[in-house]
């Protein structure tokens, strides 16, 4: 069985964002960069698999700049077996990505039979790659999964919606599957799982050798800046009891006439 | 002028208000509306009032349920029949996981979760946040047509007096095709409330609210103003709330026009998620939250004295 996880590296959740002065991206210098917090469900779902298929390969594929290779790296320390890497702008736009992933998936010789993705990448919020890459392959696709159960062939799998409702799907392989929070809890790379990861095989890719060309953009992106900022708004100290009903009045008043929004 | 079409799914045989949305800010173009499945005469009417010029019931077997590849089958050999220029659709759950695959299948391109755009000379530019909305870009389409748009939910807003289209109503017969990820059941949420995406009226804790059983004052006060409850990263991570509650970086992205937050301090992620919200009304003990910065109306003091007052002052101003 051939696993594929595809993540990616995204700014850390605490970074803040400094469009570069000419807008055409943000600066990211001095960026820390981390694993998209949701290819870690991702990650951790493939080596689960792997624990009861012990046969099972899991290769962990990613785009992007190749001078911090840190998700690759921490996710052949939970245990991938290999990687690939396809060096590439972080600018890229998803149509890019996926037609990439697949380029690199197709080039590694091994026929997929299930390819993990976080449901979204914490930096352009796009929600696309899977479900494209899930098109380019003729594959079906579950996004947003909370739920991942194996018996036989088939694939049980539970898929948020609006509200908090689950959509539960039946699915056999091969499978686009993109992993929502609550899939799993991921693992901590070990020590020795760190020392060992130091020698598995990571591939590298030129988005050339992946079939990947500047006419693949779909999407184009300028002019980035930073949100309006908001006026200053009231302050109303409600720390003494005895004053808190008619500073809450107050509020509850102004909501009404003055923003209109009750 | 272009020609576009407007994907609307319908909730309960509604239409979702995304789409009316969309179709008041597409005044000037020629806009038509697909759905798939059956739709009454008001929704209809309600679709035309927005502008909707015709409104394409895509009907066959296998389309009574939402399935990624059926409904991209489907819409994709309707699109083929005619030439728009654009397709639309709500960036709503549905929307996410449809429209890509359906783009796609024309190898073209989308450009998602847009919050608002013009047609200049019939040609689409639109704004959309990334990074969580710590930053803003303009994004554009470009390759093969149609290029396809999703819109946040309650982003645009609705236009006030909207020109009205003929909303000439035709069936159409489309192949779900092969269909090989299906549902076999819906888990149905505890809440019946619309989702935090949509709400209109967003109430949310944070780590001060101790525990799970807390969030009962919160839920008394959004059932007095039509809520739906949300919670910070901080909550979810120490168990007080599911996963699905997370407004944030890593939770959910929102707009509602008033959004309480109660004991949340405002860590960068959670701003970011919520920072667009019309009106913000913070309650925190710590006069330097930095969720002070981002709120209209800041009230210091203790969430579990200040709640319960509000949701009687919510009472009274309702005349509930």
């Amino acid at each position: 069985m051939n696993i594929f996880v595809c993540v990616k590296q995204v700014p850390d959740t605490e970074t803040k964002i400094i469009p570069t002065s000419d807008g055409s991206f943000i600066e990211t210098a001095s960026i820390k960069w981390i694993m998209n917090p949701y290819d870690e469900y991702a990650v951790e779902q493939a080596l689960l698999i792997k624990t009861s298929n012990p046969a099972a390969n899991v290769t962990v594929v990613r785009l992007g700049s190749v001078k911090d290779t840190e998700a690759l790296r921490t996710a052949m320390a939970m245990g991938a077996d290999d990687a690939a890497l396809i060096e590439a702008p972080d600018n890229l736009d998803s149509y890019s990505i996926a037609k990439a992933l697949k380029g690199a998936i197709d080039k590694s010789g091994k026929k997929p039979d299930l390819i993990f993705t976080g449901k979204q990448a914490i930096d352009d919020d796009a929600l696309q790659v899977p479900q494209i890459l899930a098109e380019m392959f003729n594959f079906p696709s579950v996004s947003v999964i909370v739920g991942f159960e194996q018996s036989g062939t088939t694939i049980k799998v539970k898929r948020e919606v609006e509200g908090g409702a689950l959509e539960v799907y039946e699915v056999s392989t091969p499978v686009v599957l993109a992993a929502n929070k609550g899939l799993n809890t991921p693992r901590y790379a070990s020590l020795p799982g760190i020392m060992k990861a130091k020698k598995k095989p990571m591939l590298q890719y030129s988005l050339g050798d992946v079939g990947v060309s500047d006419a693949d953009r779909r999407v184009k992106y300028s002019g980035f800046k930073l949100p309006p900022e908001k006026p200053p708004g009231k302050k109303f100290d409600a720390t003494d009891a005895a004053k808190q009903k008619e500073v809450v009045a107050q509020v509850v008043g102004l909501l009404r006439t003055e923003a209109k929004v009750i | 002028m272009a020609n576009v079409l407007v994907f609307t799914e319908l909730h309960d045989g509604h239409v979702k208000p995304v789409t009316l949305e969309i179709l008041g800010k597409l005044a000037g173009q020629s806009a038509d509306v697909a759905v798939i499945g059956d739709i009454g005469t008001e929704q209809i009417a309600a679709l035309a009032k927005c502008g909707a010029q015709n409104v394409h019931k895509i009907k066959g077997a296998n389309l009574d349920k939402y399935s990624p590849e059926g409904y991209a089958n489907a819409l994709a050999e309707f699109i083929k029949s005619k030439n728009y220029d654009y397709v639309f659709g709500g960036a709503t759950s549905m929307g996410k996981d449809l429209l890509p695959r359906l783009a796609t299948k024309f190898n073209a391109g989308l450009a998602s979760d847009v919050v608002n755009f013009i047609m200049e000379g019939g040609t689409f530019a639109g704004t959309r946040p990334l990074f969580a909305g710590k930053c803003l870009a303009k994004v554009e389409v470009v390759g093969p047509k149609p290029h396809f748009i999703s819109i946040r939910p309650n982003a645009l807003g609705m236009t006030p007096n909207p020109t009205a289209g003929a909303g000439a109503a035709n069936d159409v017969n489309a192949n779900a095709g092969d269909i090989r990820a299906t549902i076999k059941e819906i888990i149905k949420a505890t809440s019946t409330k619309v989702d935090l995406t949509e709400a209109n009226i967003i109430v949310t804790g944070g780590r001060a609210m101790k525990n799970a059983e807390n969030f009962a004052i919160l839920n008394q006060m959004a059932d007095v103003i039509g809520a739906t409850v949300g919670a910070s990263r901080a909550a979810v991570d120490s168990g007080f709330a599911p996963h699905a509650m997370q407004v944030g970086q890593t939770g959910k992205t929102v707009a509602p026009s008033l959004y309480i937050a109660c004991g949340v301090s405002g860590a960068i992620q959670h701003l970011a998620g919520m920072r667009t919200s019309k009106i913000i009304v913070a309650i925190n003990t710590d006069p330097d939250a930095p969720i002070f910065t981002k709120a209209d109306y800041g009230i210091v003091g203790d969430l579990f004295t200040i709640v319960p007052i509000m949701t009687e002052e919510f009472k009274k101003i309702l005349g509930k």
